[in-house]
């Protein structure tokens, strides 16, 4: 029984705006020479002053909404300080206790049953980041380290949630909940690799007979689903071992090592953060209007569980086919725009979720990077219902078109791999196959109907699989029952 | 006569928080001055401001945004010039431990 | 008379009339500057040669017959917590030594757009902290009237370069009284602006809810003139008042009949000097003289002011000077390759003393568990004191009273003990508490000694041009009286 476990979450996703949160440096700082992306005010330069991001508040308010939060209409700014190469100011502008957003819930589908789970929300803030650090690392010593402002500012939401989650397949189904909302809201790009999105855990081992709650320890450096939930199950059994052995557990923060698969403490010495919390002085209350909150509200992109009830509704798909294709944006958005172009839902939703996806999560591509686009992939198969070519050329044919970006139809005719559909063409070679298994006829004769398959597949090998399936099977049989006559 | 409000230990903690490293003398010096400060700074508690709310603004506005449109960065040369610490671009800081 | 004694006002109209060249004047200040300065100490570093060169381009302009800058070349001293772009900026400390700003201060964006031609980096106390210009790393700067005695702080030198004729006009901050208090002690105009008026983009912050960059001039004109241009909303700065700037200079004009008066009670107890008492009291009087009505007022709680005023903004600048560590400018001590000695060491060496205190004070009041009883208590004290003003401003619309309780006293006589020090504002801060303008003005001097003596003039919020009249009343009626015609103060 896991009731042992007890998980809260801290997810802290980068807002899609175009500005850093407190100044105008851009927020397109991937990959950018390091140090070019940086101003008096997120460098922290004596003097600097910061300015609130509108386009920022909004998204964060959107979230909120999304998340059924209660809306602070009057919030304020904090500095959480303390020293490290990464802060230039050495405090960070957070929000303490009168954060943006405070309860809410995030309803998610769980356990072997399906059952409705509804994970609440602690708050929701908004913060700056930090810059990056990377170590200098000189025969295999740590030498010194190297900074890198680019990402300092760059506009953050917090989002806690409340110790409601009880198995690390649990917190991975509420993240993936969560990254499909803020995808679809706009509001971030949800990359866990690239760290617009980032998970740490907070995770304790209950008392199964006083239900008394154990000492939580934090866990940070997460950065996929697969470490997260591996990180996740090495300290149930680390924690739950120790219990057993009668060991303490410490309070402490345990960063996951990804090359050795476990978690390692992070502190040297007990050291607790006072952080000396204080109002903002740069920065006035933030005052959201409850006018402003109805008009984002009201204008709230469509949702991913009611994106899925459309598509059930519209086109007819299986819940779990519509639950798989709104999971990621791109994904829902590559379906939608195929079927602008191409009717049959169902075809078009085994080719998307068994063949395209398959290719592109072997190459780590998103959709919406896919080389075969919406429309292309509805051009083969318009080429498959007008029987042009079988189902299983086309598999053939969408490997090449896949891999070399050219349409169907130009593909088709370079491969000669055209289905054979006149039934003359098909006849003359059911005669000869015929000729030359006359046993195999007999067999048939004599009620064996295993060799009547063998027939075919003996035509679709002279035909270089292209003849059409089904009319084979009827000609040849037509043919064979004639002669037995 | 000033209060005994803090001693040396919380003088040595203050100073690991500010990143400060003080002598004995230093040490010394300032629990006498910090004690004679804070004990002026008491004067406060005669004041009954149970009912009153904390001043953290003294504008009375809304606080003003910025429109979310990028403006240039400095230019990375600016920025390094700041320093004689640097590597490739980036600023060089000691080891953290 | 020399170019460099001349007001502000009236160079630019003897520039405009071509009655004198930029250059010249400059090279005049600059004679000056080497001549005195070596005594005063006023400047950290000067900036000759682009002075010179800006003076240049001026003179052309004007020759040329093309639109003059409204501040025509006005030379101007600039407290060195002010960010000067390519100009080092290290608010005298050692911490801050080598340290240029690539990019320059709202308000110094704004007066070199005006014309204004920058002299130099004034000497200060140490981050703005301190009353008499002594906490300075770098030189001690002398009051000109006498020069065995501080010139007050933290503006001390920017007071200094305007009384010693080495400046026409300067900026300074004033936190707690730092513009008034040297203005008083240098015999000098200081006007402090109401909170938000100025733009703090670029100003180093020592209280960031309590600094405002002020004036120091030879006249309230000048003042008035200064503050048309340094004043109005910045969108780089959120905690600046979106409120239109009038055209101050139209309000030095004659009478203040329509004008009621307050004085506060508390500000005339023990402590005061005798003879600052006397000649802040003659200055009522004459102000009853000119129309206007004087009556009797209180601030009650003003005797919590002070541990308020100095509980919030150490524990701001607690915050504020954290930023100093070694790593990206400035001083910097890394020799034992590990980087929380570099912060210590680093730190530790490159901020005075009186920083130190301040920073550890204010680290302590906002540690957790002395939160409450300290910082949180000094705000809600700070919304008292900004009561009693808005009260007593409900009947009257100036306060008058004394800019500090003593004249300037000797070096080296508060140093030792910082709560005696710290006195010294005693007037002067809870202005910043509440957020008020506030101005000194000369009203005499001492009989002894010779040194000046300042009057303080407060206002509501946002209403300097009150300040201004009655300054500019009164002073014309000081170049009439006093027994020295204009602030001329003898070389030491």
């Amino acid at each position: 029984m896991q009731d042992d476990i007890v998980i809260g979450l801290e997810i802290h996703v980068q807002l899609l705006t175009q500005t850093k949160l407190f100044c105008h440096c851009s927020t397109d700082y991937i990959d950018r020479e390091p140090n070019t992306n940086t101003c008096p005010v997120c460098l922290g330069l004596p003097g600097c002053l910061p300015v609130l991001n509108k386009k920022a508040v909004e998204l964060a308010v959107r979230t909120a909404i999304a998340l059924n939060c209660h809306i602070n209409t009057t919030n304020i700014f904090h500095r959480k300080n303390y020293f490290y190469p990464d802060l230039p100011k050495a405090y960070q502008i957070s929000q303490y206790d009168l954060p943006l957003a405070g309860e809410g819930y995030l309803e998610i589908l769980t356990g072997n049953q399906n059952e409705k789970v509804r994970i609440r929300i602690n708050r929701a803030h908004m913060e700056e980041d930090a810059g990056k650090l990377v170590h200098i690392e000189e025969n295999g010593r740590i030498t010194g380290s190297l900074v890198d402002y680019n990402r300092s500012c760059i506009p953050l939401l917090e989002i806690v949630t409340e110790p409601d989650i009880h198995s690390s397949d649990e917190a991975i189904i509420f993240l993936q909940n969560l990254r499909s909302i803020v995808q679809y809201l706009g509001v971030c790009d949800g990359n866990l690799e690239r760290g617009s999105m980032r998970c740490d855990a907070n995770i304790s081992i209950r008392d199964s007979k006083t239900h008394q709650l154990g000492t939580k320890t934090e866990v940070k450096n997460m950065n996929s689903f697969r470490a997260i939930k591996k990180a996740l199950d090495y300290e149930i059994i680390r924690q739950r071992k120790m219990i057993e052995d009668g060991e303490k557990i410490l309070q402490e923060t345990r960063r996951w090592d990804e090359a050795n698969n476990k978690t390692i403490s992070m502190r040297t010495k007990e050291e607790a953060h006072d952080y000396r919390y204080f109002p903002e002085p740069d920065l006035l209350p933030l005052t959201i209007e409850s006018s402003w909150i109805k008009e984002i509200e009201d204008n709230l992109p469509e949702l991913p569980a009611d994106r899925k009830k459309r598509f059930v509704k519209d086109f007819g798909l299986s819940e779990y086919n519509a639950d798989r294709l709104v999971e990621v944006k791109s994904l829902g958005d590559y379906f939608e725009e195929a079927v602008g172009h191409y009717k049959n839902y169902e075809k078009l939703t085994n080719w998307i979720l068994s063949e395209l996806l398959g290719y592109l999560s072997e190459d780590s591509i998103d959709i919406s990077s896919s080389p075969v686009s919406a429309e292309r992939l509805t051009e083969l198969l318009v080429l498959i219902d007008r029987n042009i070519i079988s189902g299983k050329i086309a598999k053939t044919i969408f490997e090449k078109m896949y891999k070399t970006g050219q349409r169907a139809e130009e593909l088709v005719q370079e491969s000669g791999l055209t289905q054979i559909s006149d039934k003359s063409e098909i006849d003359t070679v059911i005669e000869k196959v015929i000729s030359q298994n006359y046993q195999s006829v007999q067999d048939y004769h004599s009620g064996k109907e295993k060799a009547l398959n063998y027939l075919v597949g003996q035509v679709m090998r002279y035909t270089k699989g292209r003849a059409q399936p089904d009319l084979v099977l009827d000609l040849l049989k037509e043919k064979v029952n004639k002669l037995s006559n | 006569m000033s209060e005994k409000i803090i001693d040396k230990k919380d003088v040595e903690y203050v100073a690991q928080l500010a990143k400060l490293e003080l002598s004995e003398e230093q040490k010394e010096l300032y629990v006498k001055q910090f004690n004679d400060i804070l004990t002026y700074f008491k004067k406060l508690n005669e004041l009954d401001t149970r009912e009153v709310s904390p001043t953290s603004q003294i504008l009375h506005s809304n606080l003003t945004f910025h429109e979310d449109i990028p403006r240039p960065s400095l230019p990375q040369e600016k920025v390094m010039n700041l320093t004689n610490s640097r590597k490739d671009g980036y600023f060089k800081v000691p080891k953290t431990l | 008379m020399q170019l460099n004694e001349l007001k502000g006002i009236d160079y630019i109209r003897m520039v405009h009339e071509k009655e004198l060249s930029v250059e010249q004047v400059i090279l005049d200040i600059f004679s000056q500057i080497d001549k005195t300065d070596k005594i005063f100490k006023a400047y950290l570093r000067t900036n000759r040669d682009e002075a010179l060169q800006e003076a240049r381009v001026i003179d052309r302009k004007i020759s040329n017959g093309e639109k003059i800058p409204p501040l025509a070349g006005l030379p101007v001293a600039v407290k060195d917590i002010i960010c000067t772009e390519g100009i080092e900026t290290n608010c005298a400390s050692r911490i801050l030594q080598g340290f240029i700003p690539p990019f320059n201060a709202t308000v110094i964006r704004k007066i070199k757009d005006a014309g204004a031609i920058i002299l130099g980096k004034t000497n200060m106390d140490e981050f703005g902290m301190g009353s008499s210009n002594e906490n300075s790393a770098y030189q001690v700067t002398t009051n000109p009237w006498d020069i065995t005695r501080v010139p007050g702080g933290s503006s001390g030198g920017s007071a200094v370069a305007v009384a010693a004729d080495e400046a026409l006009v300067a900026l300074g901050t004033d936190t707690g009284g730092s513009v008034r208090l040297p203005a008083s002690f240098c015999g000098v105009v200081g006007l402090k602006p109401t909170y938000g008026r100025v733009s703090r983009y670029g100003v180093i912050a020592y209280a960031s809810s309590l600094d405002q960059v002020g004036v120091l001039t030879k006249s309230v004109q000048d003042a008035a003139l200064m503050m048309n241009i340094i004043c109005g909303y910045d969108e780089m700065d959120s905690t600046s008042a979106k409120v239109p700037v009038p055209d101050f200079l139209s309000a030095c004009r004659d009478d203040i009949s329509d004008l009621r008066f307050g004085v506060p009670g508390e500000y005339f107890k023990e402590g005061l000097n005798p003879e600052v008492k006397d000649a802040v009291l003659k200055a009522i009087d004459h102000i009853s003289k000119l129309g206007g009505k004087v009556e009797e007022i209180s601030l009650p709680s003003i005797e919590y002011a002070l541990p308020a005023y100095y509980l919030i903004g150490m524990a701001e600048a607690s915050s504020n000077l954290a930023k100093f560590d070694g790593v990206q400018y400035g001083l910097r001590i890394d020799d034992n390759d590990d980087l929380e000695d570099m912060y210590r060491k680093t730190r530790s060496s490159g901020f005075g003393p009186e920083v130190i205190r301040r920073i550890m004070l204010g680290t302590y009041a906002l540690s957790s568990g002395y939160y409450d009883a300290y910082y949180l208590k000094a705000q809600k004290v700070r919304t008292v004191i900004k009561e009693d003003f808005d009260k007593v401003f409900k009947n009257i619309d100036i306060i008058l009273c004394p800019a500090s309780p003593v004249p300037a006293f000797k070096i080296g006589e508060k140093i030792d003990d910082p709560l005696t020090m710290y006195l010294t504002d005693t007037y002067t801060m809870p202005v910043n508490l509440a957020g008020l303008p506030g101005m000194s003005l000369n009203c005499g001097f001492t009989n002894e000694d010779n040194l000046p003596i300042g009057l303080q003039i407060i206002s509501r919020a946002f209403e300097e041009e009150n300040i201004l009249r009655v300054g500019y009343n009164l002073e014309r009626h000081y170049n009439q009286t006093l027994k020295i015609k204009r602030p001329k103060p003898p070389v030491g």
